[in-house]
């Protein structure tokens, strides 16, 4: 056989490994346009153009600079001449001795931005250096400060208000009655140890080293219990708040969760064809489940919240009432699908209704089920970081608080990144759970 | 006679362990009773109302919804087709809404999709050899799929102002995390037959996935993206409630206001949708995978 003749015979018996299938083609061309053409409806319908055009990326960058930085505010009051140094603007976090940063001398004051910037401020001027070299320069005016350098591109300059920011890590905002100097630095300030605490400005490896030796900070109580409630009650951060929180957004999932694939499993053996044999009773239970899950966990919150007031509990019965839909569906799709060989031989061993169910039926089922639970472990707690923003409490709620200020981002990105640690630890933890209750079988799931 | 004997302590062996068994399994539902009350007690302690105080209640909502609907008489049907004034003084009906939700789930499907199947093919150990680069995918499929839709959805919202787009982006980022788990989960079970017959007919990396894996794994992706779309189309209702547009800006509006007969038909309209999808989805996966594979 010659190798033309091998390729004849190859032709005929598969002709489409060889010759182009002009209908596939076509199709994939048709849904490659029809793609296309939805996106730019999309492009129209949701205005993204506009929405671009309308976004405010300074608020983007500030937004990101401020999450993983912090900023001391040097303020210069240009009715008393009296200047404050403080955190992130905060009046109360005002420094009583000032930073080495900032050299204050009879009415005027030199700061060093960092970043190679430097301030002069007094009553009758301000003045940024860079590198040695003045930049900027003010001077009160009747309506407001007056420019008296050459305005710059990045300078905000208004009647009333002068403003600008030389570099992401320096600012300045001048007005009639102030001047706000704003120096960033990187990092989250006071995480472990707050303004008002005795161990205010101690690194964690030195606070852990005085815990295991050193002298006894406070005599009415132990290193370790002081050490450990300073951090648990830091005003800032609210470590201790936080924590109980998420422990309360954990407790919400597990329980909605576990209550839900309590109640949905004698249901779905109602729900089940091969073992229900009432259509009537069979449907309306399906029905039950579809209307459970169809009214979302939001929707059965609000319900909730009116019934219960605001809190865990209410997620919780939300959470109950969304997943027991969704269970039941699984569940009684799993029971449907179950081999029928074992129910037969259980039966034809003698079993009854119960037993053959029992034995026949439940051991096929119980994987999906373990598996099925404990994922839905895992994504319950997003939905009741979810719920918790709309009013169930627990960490979603801290979260929306932290958002809302809008002054702390940090804090913000502080809960966000526990949350997230949560999840990645819970996923994991469901996944070694269900590998070690079913060896290997979890591939039967979904 | 040695043989009944093996047998006869083999039996005992068995029920000492079928015992053992018994009495783990009846520690664990303990286990879990004890944290499922205590759970609720807790949850009952933090919560401003308690359950006793709260049962008769619980029908309050509904039937408050339900007797302003009723109210409306056979207008109540009508409401669907009736004109809303949008923040932007432009008019739609809640059809218009309703729409714009499926589409954001329908793109953000398209996106997560689209980026789950090429991170998947990443985070598979047997496609690709360098193991430090599946090992940082992976990663970041954990972290995508642990983001909560509605912080970055919030996010978005601050800088763009109420727009689809931060639902889309935060479902799309949710979704490339969950699909591209699920996918390399698929690519893991791919028969590696046909990836080594293209190897040794000197196929490239590339030819070998697309010729070798895909043809073997595309149906069963097909079919976890329906349910995500399924799941999708809940999560765009959601995030529309905190100012993304669609349906869910319109169901938050009507709550705010207390327009029960609006509230009812918006929650008929997406239980419908809802239901509708799940129907539409599953008959399409079992045309996509048919009946074997579930």
């Amino acid at each position: 056989m010659t190798s033309s003749t091998n390729y004849e015979t190859l032709a005929t018996a598969y002709p489409e490994a060889i010759n182009p299938n002009r209908r596939k083609q076509m199709m994939w061309l048709g849904g490659f346009f029809g793609l296309i053409g939805y996106f730019a409806y999309i492009w129209v319908a949701f205005d993204i153009s506009g929405a671009f055009a309308r976004a405010s990326m300074d608020r983007a960058t500030l937004l990101a600079l401020d999450s993983y930085a912090y900023k001391h505010h040097v303020e210069l009051s240009l009715r008393t001449g009296e200047v404050m140094v403080n955190l992130e603007g905060n009046r109360r976090a005002a420094f009583d001795e000032f930073p080495d940063w900032v050299v204050a001398d009879d009415g005027f004051t030199s700061v060093d931005m960092g970043q190679g910037y430097r301030a002069e401020l007094a009553l009758g001027f301000m003045r940024i250096y860079r590198d040695g070299a003045l930049i900027v320069e003010t001077a009160p005016g009747p309506d407001g400060p007056l420019l008296q350098s050459e305005a710059l591109g990045w300078m905000k300059v208004a009647p009333n208000k002068i403003e600008g920011r030389p570099d992401s890590y320096v600012r300045f905002i001048v007005t009639k009655s102030k001047i706000t100097l704003q120096r960033y630095t990187t990092g989250w300030e006071n995480f472990w140890f707050d303004n008002g605490s005795p161990l205010h400005g101690t690194s964690i490896w030195a606070a852990i080293g005085l815990t295991i030796s050193g002298e006894q900070v406070d005599p009415t109580q132990s290193n370790l219990s002081l050490v450990s409630s300073e951090i648990w009650g830091n005003q800032e951060w609210q470590h201790g708040q936080v924590w109980y929180a998420m422990l309360i957004t954990i407790l919400m999932a597990f329980c909605g969760t576990v209550l839900a694939a309590i109640t949905a499993l004698p249901l779905s053996f109602m729900a089940a064809n091969n073992i229900n044999p009432m259509w009537f009773l069979r449907g309306a239970v399906k029905r039950v489940f579809d209307f459970l899950r169809g009214v979302d966990a939001l929707i059965w919150s609000l319900i909730f919240i009116r019934a219960f007031g605001l809190g865990p509990l209410s997620g919780i019965l939300a959470l109950w009432f969304t997943d027991t839909g969704t269970f039941g569906k699984l569940f009684s799709e799993a029971i449907e699908n179950a081999d029928k060989k074992q129910i037969e031989g259980v039966s034809s061993a003698g079993a009854g209704a119960v037993q053959s169910t029992w034995f026949g039926v439940v051991p096929q089922i119980l994987p999906v089920l373990i598996s099925q639970t404990l994922y839905f472990l895992e994504s319950n707690t997003r939905s009741a970081t979810v719920i918790g923003m709309l009013g169930a409490g627990g960490i979603g709620l801290k979260l929306a608080d932290a958002m809302r200020t809008g002054q702390d981002w940090e804090n913000t990105m502080y809960i966000i990144s526990l949350i997230i640690a949560v999840v990645i630890i819970m996923d994991n933890f469901s996944g070694w759970l269900r590998t070690r209750l079913i060896k290997g079988q979890e591939k039967s799931a979904l | 006679m040695s043989e009944t004997l093996a047998t006869a302590n083999m039996a005992a062996q068995y029920e000492i362990m079928e015992r053992r068994r018994r009495v783990y399994t009846g520690l664990l539902l303990i286990l879990l009773l004890v944290m499922l009350i205590g759970g609720v007690r807790i949850a009952e302690e933090a919560n401003s109302g308690s359950i006793l105080s709260g049962l008769p209640k619980i029908l309050d909502y509904p039937s408050d919804i339900l007797s302003q609907a009723y109210t409306r008489g056979w207008g109540f049907w009508l409401i669907p087709f009736e004109v809303q004034h949008a923040d932007n003084g432009i008019q739609h009906t809640y059809f218009y809404y309703l729409i714009e939700t499926i589409n954001m789930a329908v793109v953000a499907t398209i996106f997560g999709f689209a980026f789950g199947a090429v991170i998947s093919i990443l985070a598979s150990r047997n496609l690709v050899k360098n193991q430090m680069i599946v090992w940082v995918t992976r990663r970041f499929t954990d972290i995508s799929r642990a983001f909560p839709e509605i912080v970055i959805a919030l996010f978005l919202i601050f800088i763009f102002g109420k727009n689809p787009i931060a639902a889309v982006a935060a479902i799309a980022f949710h979704t490339t995390g969950a699909l591209s788990k699920m996918f390399s989960e698929v690519n893991e079970n791919a028969d590696m037959k046909a990836w080594e017959g293209l190897e040794a007919s000197g196929a490239s990396w590339i030819q070998k996935i697309w010729f070798g894996i895909i043809p073997q794994v595309w149906p069963n992706w097909i079919s976890y993206g329906l349910l995500r779309f399924e799941i999708n189309v809940r999560a765009s209702a959601i995030l529309g409630f905190v100012g993304a547009g669609g349906l869910g800006q319109q169901f938050k509006t009507f709550v705010d206001w207390k327009f029960g007969a609006d509230i009812a038909s918006i929650i008929l309209i997406l239980i419908l949708t809802i239901v509708t999808i799940d129907i539409l989805s599953t008959w399409a996966r079992r045309r996509f995978i048919g009946k074997v594979a579930h």
